[in-house]
């Protein structure tokens, strides 16, 4: 036990943040939330200052001492820093650890934890640059959050598909279509053997289109599809709306006419909302797809803002059951050992610490459930090899243009990634390596379907070879 | 760049359901299917046999034959319960199923045999 110790006198005034909040001997508690931030200090201030200083800022500490500090436990309740590495490959920034007291947050509150943890701190004078890389919840604040309302297997059962990863396609043109034409696409998508369709994040309540038309056309061509293909479908309609109640009003009428699925923008719409959105769905038996819009401003520069890990962390904590992960081959942003880092966060119970793709710590999940990672982006049949190899089949894999750009239509397109996708994991089942093999798989899978052979006439030349701009770190770039 | 070409799936048409993995390909040759069987024994998944009149296979719940084969890892042993069930349930879809007791859920399911559909 602690001994009873006084706080000694109260002196008032500035101190060296790296007397209260630097303990290099400090070793964490299984109970402690724990963070990694890449910290670019202002010239001139040692790294265990600025490690501090951030330590300080994003718990307890303010600019000066205060008298009331001596009424509290401040051993106790100080955030402390008590490791600091280098980034392979930059001279300038380097890593802190940060331990933080479980005593410091609410439960169940990802927006209390994200409150101190990218608070004020990331406008602190004495750091040029921060982000947030990773963060390990312990569990009890785990076993605190709701999770996913349904999680993968659930949602397999539901939907009743196996063994192989989910075939989605968002509806084009984003903006624009009336309802019933909308409805078309959707159907036309559908009936050629896609499981999945979805609305574009930014279709709301317009003008062109308001959202409970929508819902019924897309309702009456899910039925339709399932009718005549005898397989169970879905369509993500987009509840995101201007506020709550016109997002659970939105909601309810997705419940009452049948659907199986909604969708959301978890960073859009808010956190509180998200996890709101997440309980109503868990507890009116809704899946609830989830995107990710505004992610790139907040994920993408190297050095500032918070990795994306860490936000589909807070997601998985937060609720949802599908959530957009990058596609490491078609037209967004992702490096493929981040990505493959960050779909094992969403999906698995345990993820041990793995610096090589960007993991800084163990992370135990207990019994939550995962989320589906989704890959959507600028992809068609010709990657299909290489998303099935890196996915495996706890994936949505989503192909907007990819699906309605085929020249026979949206049937057609989505004939052409079904019998890709099977051919694919058929293929994989037997043993052969997708990515070397990809081309052989796909041109003898082509013989049975011309839906595949014409869209693998149709996209063969498209590539996209950007280059990513947050990658690892590493000491080569 | 080829005609257009109409897509042939209709209400009317039972040959338009589909069944799940692997329903968008020609049915799998026996040398194939045997491929699978081994992928699912090789995984430690526990196989199991369904069946159903064509007009049923929508439902969540085809009928079990027999249990699961628990701990089954015999191939043979696997395709000669799939050749019972046929022959018991002539005009019945047959399918495979891999129970992950890990994962507390079907690893994968493909349909075995499809019984022809009369128009």
């Amino acid at each position: 036990m602690n001994k009873h110790t006084s706080p000694g006198k109260y002196s008032a005034g500035v101190k060296e943040y790296r007397e209260t909040y630097w303990e290099p001997n400090y070793t964490p508690k299984d109970s402690d939330i724990l963070a990694c931030f890449k910290i670019t200090p202002q010239a001139g201030v040692p790294r265990e200052e600025a490690a501090a200083a951030v330590a300080a800022e994003s718990s307890t500490g303010t600019w000066t001492t205060v008298w009331t500090d001596l009424l509290t436990d401040l051993e106790y309740y100080k955030g402390r820093a008590y490791a600091i590495e280098d980034v392979p490959g930059d001279d300038e920034s380097y890593y802190a650890f940060i331990a933080y007291p479980m005593g410091l947050f609410e439960e169940g509150s990802v927006v209390n934890v994200f409150t101190s943890l990218v608070g004020n701190v990331f406008g602190f004078k004495a750091v040029r640059a921060l982000r947030l890389e990773d963060v390990r919840f312990p569990l009890w604040f785990v076993a605190t959050c709701d999770g996913p309302p349904h999680g993968i297997q659930v949602e397999r059962d539901k939907m009743d598909k196996y063994g192989r990863p989910f075939l989605g396609c968002t509806i084009k043109p984003k903006l624009g279509l009336s309802a019933k034409n909308y409805g078309r696409a959707v159907y036309e998508a559908l009936r050629g053997g896609l499981d999945f369709t979805k609305d574009d994040e930014n279709v709301n309540s317009q003008p062109f289109m308001r959202w409970r038309d929508r819902f019924q056309f897309c309702e009456e061509a899910i039925e339709k599809a399932e009718a005549e293909t005898g397989e169970r479908k879905g369509h993500y309609l987009n509840v995101t709306a201007p506020n709550i109640e016109e997002m659970y009003k939105r909601a309810e009428f997705a419940k009452e006419i049948g659907t199986p699925i909604i969708m959301s923008d978890y960073l859009t719409l808010g956190w509180a909302a998200q996890a709101s959105l997440s309980r109503w769905c868990r507890d009116n038996g809704m899946l609830l797809h989830v995107h990710r819009a505004m992610h790139g401003v907040i994920d993408r520069h190297p050095k500032h803002g918070i990795n994306f890990r860490v936000l589909a962390k807070m997601l998985r904590l937060l609720g949802g059951d599908h959530l957009h992960s990058g596609t490491v081959v078609g037209k967004l942003e992702g490096d493929r050992a981040a990505t493959l880092g960050w779909i094992d966060l969403m999906r698995d119970k345990f993820v041990a610490e793995d610096r090589s793709r960007g993991i800084f710590f163990d992370q135990d999940w207990g019994q939550m459930p995962g989320v589906l990672p989704v890959a959507s982006g600028g992809i068609h049949v010709w990657h299909m090899p290489a998303l099935v190899a890196i996915f495996g089949d706890d994936a949505c894999l989503q192909f907007g243009g990819g699906t309605l750009g085929h020249p026979w239509g949206n049937a057609a397109g989505a004939a052409a990634n079904r019998v890709a996708v099977e051919a694919c994991v058929k293929a994989r089942n037997e043993g052969r390596e997708l990515e070397k093999e990809g081309k052989d798989i796909l041109t003898a899978a082509a013989k049975h379907s011309p839906e595949l052979k014409i869209a693998m006439e149709t996209w063969k030349e498209i590539k996209f070879e950007f280059d990513t701009v947050d990658k690892l770190d590493v000491a080569h770039r | 760049m080829s005609e257009v070409q109409d897509y042939g799936s209709r209400l009317s048409d039972p040959n338009s359901r589909k069944m799940g993995t692997f329903s968008y390909l020609p049915e799998l040759t026996e040398e194939e299917l045997r491929s699978q069987v081994e992928y699912i024994v090789s995984k430690g998944w526990n196989p199991a046999i369904e069946h159903t009149e064509p007009e049923n296979a929508s439902s969540h719940y085809w009928y079990m034959w027999k249990l699961p084969m628990f701990g089954e890892t015999d191939v043979d042993a696997v395709f000669q319960e799939i050749e019972m069930c046929k022959t018991a349930n002539p005009d019945n879809h047959v399918r495979l199923v891999g129970y992950d007791n890990f994962k507390q859920t079907q690893g994968t399911a493909l349909v075995v045999h499809r019984a022809t559909i009369k128009a």
